[in-house]
């Protein structure tokens, strides 16, 4: 069965969109178009990667997130924080410090995402001797790759590894904490913040999973915005909180590259960056790639160090979580760390429900459901091409000619939506200038072709 | 309805680093029609199988995709040196490849077996000195 709506996290801000090619341009399944001088985008291709995010010259693509003042609805509002958050911070600033900081803005817990590595490196090497059938199994940690793949490569699902995030058991372990410690489940508000916009949506609708254990989202550049403001107009010295739990070393570098597939036993690999990602999954799907029990795919250039609502320079992020590590593995040396993880005691119970069901298709790149209609239309896409000038150039409001002849026989587009066919239709006067000028401001927006020397590089720039 | 559709891509033999652009392409292409995934599969690791070889063993060739609603046919031809005895290349780990071709990752003699497990229908027909020519079927039910 195909999974059929699906929610995604980007959002497209119209009245700031400038309506030129750089999304469209750089976006892995095409998901997006240019129409009435606006980008648009297809919901069901998106996988949330935020590549045209990062690409965006005006800042028109936001992550959407919950209302902070939602955490004020819970009694105990736990912050669920990505070790990557903590890497954020210059390394004179001590965890505590910044742990402190967010109690003040309002949560009453704070607890790291990756408390769960430790039972995932268990789970994950019992699972791969388990199900050899599988290999290369592949990671289902970053989301962005889970729907990358039942997008573009659906015939690789079957390698999927089928189980929970380490986001989705920490924030299980840690309801059960509370939920033992007396206080009422519906008291709790887990909130996770977000390097990504990926991570929301998994959290919003999760792939192979009923539910998410997690009550809502914070985008991790806001929250470092308001700790990092909390902490200059404090003085450092005076945090007193302690940190209750400490990550291991090995749990404060899961989320980077590598993080995962070091700690697996068996032959693997890492690859981060989404069209590294994509080039190594065509070799997959030759079977070009043998040999292989494992394969860590994050869709980030340095993983999570890299996601797009991270403020710090990812390489800087990780040197400081490899710096942490160190320190952890030293102070342990010196017995100065904490052994006391609540999650240990429930083990038993995240291993029990650390299972997802299987991962359904969502190949959104036919061009039809019935075969013999998608043939047909495949046909006329290649016709056409003999018609198009294979520029690639975007003023169709389509990233190549390609995918403008598929919108084509898919009725979302015509063929006069192409400046060259335009051009030579005009000479051949079956398009007037008046049309063809009309035809261009229905993808580039009215009055588009004006004069205007506001816009940017040019003379009076605002 | 009875529908037909063709694709055709030239190899160039001996380029290694280009060996799988073809198959990319016509898979590019299948999985546009929405085809059982199962089968995606199959003619992915066949059609990369019939191109490595062409890369591997012959001089120049080329891979021909016809399409229609019953059937997908692969054409693998070549222009090289040919199969002398098509049994025993046929057998898995049988390989001639050279000590240059086993150092880039191929020639473990598993090419062969390998479109025999993932097609339905496997022709073989070569002449010695001229060239080879495999057809492979697979069924769409
Ligand atoms: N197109 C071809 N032209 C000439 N000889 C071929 C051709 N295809 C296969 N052969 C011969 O058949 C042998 C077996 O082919 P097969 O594809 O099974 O293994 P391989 O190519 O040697 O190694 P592998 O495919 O595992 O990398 C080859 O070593 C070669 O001698
Ligand atoms: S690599 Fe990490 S930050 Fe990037 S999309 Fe995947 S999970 Fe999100
Ligand atoms: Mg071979």
């Amino acid at each position: 069965m195909e999974a059929q709506t699906f929610h995604h996290a980007l959002t497209i801000l119209t009245d700031v969109c400038i309506g030129c090619t750089h999304c469209m341009q750089v976006c892995p399944t095409e998901a997006l178009r240019v129409k009435n001088g606006k980008a648009e985008l297809f919901d069901n291709r998106c996988v949330d990667c935020g590549e045209c995010m990062r690409v965006c010259p005006v800042n028109a693509i936001i992550v959407e997130q919950d209302d902070f003042s939602e955490i004020f609805k819970y009694k105990y509002r736990v912050a669920l924080v990505p070790s990557v958050f903590i890497g954020q911070f210059p390394r004179d600033i001590p965890t505590r410090g910044i742990y402190s900081a967010l109690l003040e803005q309002g949560f009453t817990h704070v607890y790291e995402a990756e408390h769960s590595a430790e039972l995932l490196r268990e789970s994950i090497n019992e699972y791969i001797t388990e199900y050899e059938d599988k290999w290369p199994v592949i990671s289902t940690f970053c989301p962005a790759v889970v729907r990358l793949i039942q997008v573009r490569f659906p015939s690789l699902l079957d390698h999927m590894m089928q189980l929970k995030p380490p986001l989705d058991l920490a924030a299980m372990s840690y309801k059960k904490h509370l939920i033992d410690k007396g206080h009422n489940s519906d008291d709790i508000g887990i909130f996770y913040v977000t390097p990504c916009a990926a991570k929301i949506a998994a959290v919003k609708s999760p792939v192979g999973d009923e539910s998410s254990p997690i009550n809502g989202v914070i985008n991790l550049n806001f929250l470092f915005n308001k700790t990092y403001r909390t902490l200059k107009n404090n003085d450092r010295e005076q945090c007193p909180i302690p940190e209750k739990e400490q990550l291991k070393d090995f749990e404060m570098t899961w989320t980077l590259t590598s993080g995962e597939s070091t700690h697996v036993n068996r032959r693997s690999l890492a690859i981060d960056g989404i069209h590294n990602v994509i080039e190594f999954l065509e070799k997959l799907e030759n079977g070009e790639v043998t040999n292989f029990k494992f394969l860590e795919l994050r869709a980030c250039d340095e993983s999570c160090a890299g996601g797009i609502l991270t403020v710090e320079n990812r390489f800087l992020t990780r040197d400081r979580l490899h710096n942490r590590a160190k320190q952890y593995l030293k102070d342990v040396s010196e017995g100065k760390r904490l052994h006391n993880k609540s999650i240990d005691q429930y083990k038993p119970y995240l291993k029990q429900h650390i299972n997802i069901k299987s991962i359904p298709a969502r190949s959104m790149l036919k061009l039809d459901e019935d075969m013999g209609e998608a043939m047909k239309k495949m046909e006329r896409v290649r016709n056409l091409m003999c018609f198009l000038p294979a520029i690639d150039c975007g003023a169709c409001g389509a990233p190549s000619c390609q995918s403008l002849a598929e919108d084509i026989v898919q009725k979302r587009a015509a063929i006069s939506g192409c400046v060259f066919i335009q051009q030579s239709m005009q000479m051949k006067n079956k398009l007037s200038n008046d049309h063809a000028l009309r035809i261009m401001e229905k993808t580039w927006g009215e009055n588009r072709f004006d004069k205007d020397c506001t816009k940017k590089g040019a003379k009076d720039e605002s | 309805m009875f529908f037909n559709m063709q694709l055709t891509y030239e190899i160039a033999g001996g380029d290694f680093g280009k060996a799988g652009y073809a198959s990319s392409e016509i898979k590019k292409v299948l999985k546009k029609l929405n085809l059982d995934l199962r089968i995606i599969k199959k003619i992915a690791v066949a059609l990369y199988e019939a191109e490595v070889n062409i890369v591997a063993h012959a001089y120049r060739g080329s891979l021909t995709v016809e399409i229609d609603t019953v059937k997908i046919s692969v054409k693998a031809q070549d222009e090289g040196p040919g199969i002398a005895d098509i049994d025993q290349a046929m057998t898995e780990g049988f390989s001639t490849a050279s000590a240059q071709v086993r150092e880039m990752g191929f020639g473990a003699g598993m090419g062969l077996p390998n479109i025999k497990k993932n097609a339905d229908e496997l022709n073989i027909s070569s002449e010695v000195g001229k060239g080879t020519e495999l057809e492979i079927i697979t069924y769409l039910k």
